[in-house]
């Protein structure tokens, strides 16, 4: 749901970035025909070929959204002491369970807030740095270089529920993470080594990702500016901090966008690697499914719609503070392939128990 | 056989009618305690469906196979749920939420009896209709809320204490411990023995998960303490509780439960065991073929689990079959659950799956306790278990049990203070 804001954004605010940005190829066709006043004939057919989008849209993200901000004011059903039943109707407790966060009850929501903030800082921060090493290794012509690819590649094609399995043989206590180590440790027990255990698998996991679209980025960088580096006498370290990193950076952005927003509703891999209810790795997502399968879809709705908040506003934050041209100003190739990712992301977040 | 069938159905139909009878008196008699307002009225005949954990032996196909050649009118479609037990009541929840008729008969754990009953997912049933006398009488308790019967049992299962005997009788140790001294007893010398040298004593489920809940119950229980007491009402905080949870935090302690026990789940004990790390295994009745054919096999007997001052008493497992509150065509599907639950289809199940069956005369037939040597053993398990906690927020109950015990056992709490800490979180539950 949140990952829908970059294409509003995108509808809202095209002109300006487009306007005060300098050195690119322009790319004003499209953005002043926008603003060219329709005619209503096009304004129809327009209207027209959107609406198909849009009711899908409605139905499979709006409706369920407004579902859940609407369960999440209803409270857990109680149970009458005398027949032993459980009452027919949730009871309307309006704000009350986003206010418990702040009160007794609310620890486990923070700790689950902090693991979730935790593990996408770190994850994300990991994962950039060697997703853009292997972008640049993927990038060298050498001999062999498809089968490096291919190999680098393999771990993000695997589910992420089978990579959780196969992490949890490398952390069994006699498996091959202790035998390498040396030492004994109970990594699936809780404590500070569980979120080790998690990161390891998940910058494992996703590194690839990120090397994939920054990969993508590197391809488009034409050669001559390389080229004239080197006759200038640049460094291959001066090279990467002053064409590579900047050519290079809309891309990553997005790769990096993309894997917070994903990052933020971590759950497969705690869940399975680690175990439910598991203190040190319980992230927001397996917090609302938890309160979910114990019948009480007030509370969990209420869960989910503060995850969806957050990770509203990070992506919102992403979009202001790192770059405005992360949703496309830019026309050509480049724009395409943004498009096609962001249709992508529908489908991604559709999974956050809601 | 044809006429046997009719005459089998026009009894059971004379017996459905005497039950409604029955069930209505009963409810306006003392509708003050059941609270039943709307008393379940088993009509309507045809198809129906039964819906329970995907079976990769092939037994429960085979026996609606033999239904659905009976009652060609009446024919029982078998939806087939995940493996895994949370997802299975997950669906079954959401069925219910939505009140559809998609799902008759249900086959419930025996720990969702109560849950289900409170939300009125699932329909009191006639007791007079099943041969309820005949099977063993905790597996009967499972399927009880507030004393209505809820749900029948269909398998059951309970805990067993595989030792290794012949190291046993190499050490000297002539019979099974049947106390937590004599095990640790046995133990020491044991491990005298040059081969066990390396070996650990003992081991059940410690890992954060439900296991925890089943293996904290029982050395509670079998201290001679209880979670809940007979009313329902939380009661853990007792020197007998304390008793047992000091069992297994000095055991992790000193050696005797090796330290890796905390991640241990069903199958990690059981490779432990079959590896030869262990010389006691707390674990469930499949573990016994499978270790047959591994390196222990013939190496290995069972036992009841010991206690704190004799034998100890298990948490019992096993499923229930409910009839869905939503569902249409009761009539038929009351009579599939009576066919379902019966001694034959036990037997069947026990035959082909090696289930354990509720029907206390299967455990001594001599044919089975030879293709099962350990039935006597299971017998005695489940005649001494005690019912996990039975309350409705089951989820929440266990999730607290599991906090509290791995807090204790990873050295975290007291045990004392973690039994303090699950009386007060089991009170709150039980408030609510």
């Amino acid at each position: 749901m949140a990952t829908r804001t970059p294409p509003e954004t995108a509808a809202k605010r095209p002109p300006r970035p487009a306007a005060g940005r300098a050195g690119r190829p322009p790319a004003p066709e499209k953005a002043r025909r926008g603003r060219k006043p329709a005619t209503a004939g096009t304004g129809r057919m327009a209207a027209l070929l959107v609406s198909p989008t849009l009711l899908v849209l409605t139905v499979v993200v709006l409706y369920p959204t407004l579902m859940a901000l609407q369960e999440s004011l209803y409270g857990t059903k109680g149970l009458d002491p005398k027949t032993g039943f459980i009452s027919d109707t949730e009871p309307f407790v309006g704000l009350k369970n986003y206010a418990d966060i702040f009160g007794q009850a609310g620890d486990r929501f923070w700790n689950a807030f902090f693991n979730t903030t935790f593990f996408t800082v770190v994850t994300v921060g990991l994962e950039t740095v060697i997703g853009v090493i292997m972008a640049l290794i993927m990038h060298k012509a050498f001999s062999g270089r498809a089968l490096v690819r291919a190999s680098i590649l393999i771990p993000w094609a695997v589910p992420t529920a089978i990579s959780g399995l196969l992490w949890r043989w490398i952390f069994n206590s006699d498996g091959i993470a202790n035998s390498l180590i040396g030492h004994q440790i109970l990594w699936t027990t809780e404590g500070f080594h569980a979120k080790v255990a998690v990161i390891i698998a998940e910058v494992w996991k996703t590194a690839p990702f990120i090397g994939l679209l920054v990969l993508a980025g590197l391809q488009v960088i034409p050669k001559e500016v390389y080229e004239a580096a080197r006759m200038d006498g640049a460094s291959p370290v001066r090279q990467f901090c002053h064409i590579t990193l900047p050519l290079v950076k809309p891309a990553l952005l997005v790769a990096v966008l993309f894997r917070c927003l994903d990052a933020l509703r971590m759950f497969d891999l705690p869940y399975i690697l680690i175990g439910a209810q598991k203190n040190s790795v319980e992230t927001l997502s397996m917090l609302a499914q938890n309160e979910a399968s114990n019948v009480r879809f007030g509370p969990a709705a209420a869960y989910a719609v503060l995850l969806f908040v957050y990770v509203l506003l990070i992506a919102l934050g992403f979009v202001r503070l790192l770059g405005a041209d992360l949703v496309g100003d830019a026309g050509g190739p480049r724009r395409a392939k943004r498009r096609s990712l962001l249709r992508r992301t529908p489908a991604l977040t559709a999974e956050v128990p809601a | 056989m044809n006429a046997r069938t009719t005459r089998v159905l026009q009894c059971s139909a004379v017996l459905v009618a005497a039950g409604l009878v029955l069930t209505a008196c009963g409810s306006s008699d003392d509708s003050n305690s059941s609270g039943q307002s709307k008393s379940p009225s088993f009509s309507g005949r045809g198809p129906i469906t039964y819906v329970a954990a995907k079976d990769s032996s092939g037994v429960t196909e085979k026996v609606i196979d033999t239904w659905n050649k009976q009652h060609p009118k009446e024919k029982v479609t078998f939806v087939a749920l995940p493996g895994d037990p949370d997802s299975q009541r997950q669906q079954m929840i959401q069925n219910a939420q939505t009140k559809s008729d998609a799902y008759t008969v249900l086959s419930l754990d025996v720990v969702w009896s109560s849950e289900f009953a409170a939300h009125q997912w699932i329909d009191q049933l006639p007791t007079a209709q099943f041969p309820l006398g005949k099977m063993l009488k905790p597996t009967v308790e499972t399927g009880k809320y507030r004393d209505n019967l809820y749900a029948v049992p269909a398998s059951s299962d309970g805990g067993m204490l595989y030792y290794r005997s012949d190291l046993l009788k190499k050490a000297g140790v002539s019979t099974p411990p049947t106390t937590w001294a004599q095990m640790q007893a046995a133990c020491a010398k044991v491990k005298k023995l040059p081969e066990a040298k390396d070996m650990s004593c003992y081991a059940g489920q410690f890992q954060k998960y439900e296991g925890l809940t089943v293996n904290f119950a029982e050395a509670v229980n079998s201290a001679g303490g209880v979670i809940t007491d007979a009313g329902g009402k939380p009661d853990v905080d007792t020197p007998a509780a304390k008793k047992g949870l000091d069992f297994l935090v000095d055991s992790l302690k000193d050696g005797t439960i090796p330290k890796e026990a905390v991640t241990y789940q069903e199958e990690d004990g059981r490779q432990a065991f079959q590896n030869g790390k262990l010389v006691f295994l707390r674990n469930w009745p499949y573990v016994y073929s499978l270790a047959e054919k591994s390196k222990v096999g013939g190496k290995f007997a069972v036992a009841p689990l010991p206690g704190l001052d004799g034998a100890g008493s298990s948490s019992l497992g096993g499923h229930n079959v409910a009839l869905s509150s939503f569902a249409k065509n009761k009539a038929t599907a009351l009579d599939f659950m009576k066919f379902f639950t019966s001694q034959e289809t036990a037997t069947t199940f026990l035959e082909d799956a090696s289930m354990a069956p509720p029907y206390e005369s299967l455990y001594d037939d001599r044919a089975l306790v030879k293709q099962y040597p350990y039935l006597p053993v299971l017998k005695k398990s489940i005649l001494n278990a005690a019912p996990r906690p039975r309350v409705v927020q089951y989820g929440d109950a266990s999730s607290a049990i599991q906090q509290q015990a791995y807090a204790a056992l990873t050295g975290e709490k007291s045990s004392a203070q973690a039994l303090k800490d699950l009386q007060a979180d089991l009170q709150k539950l039980s408030a609510q």
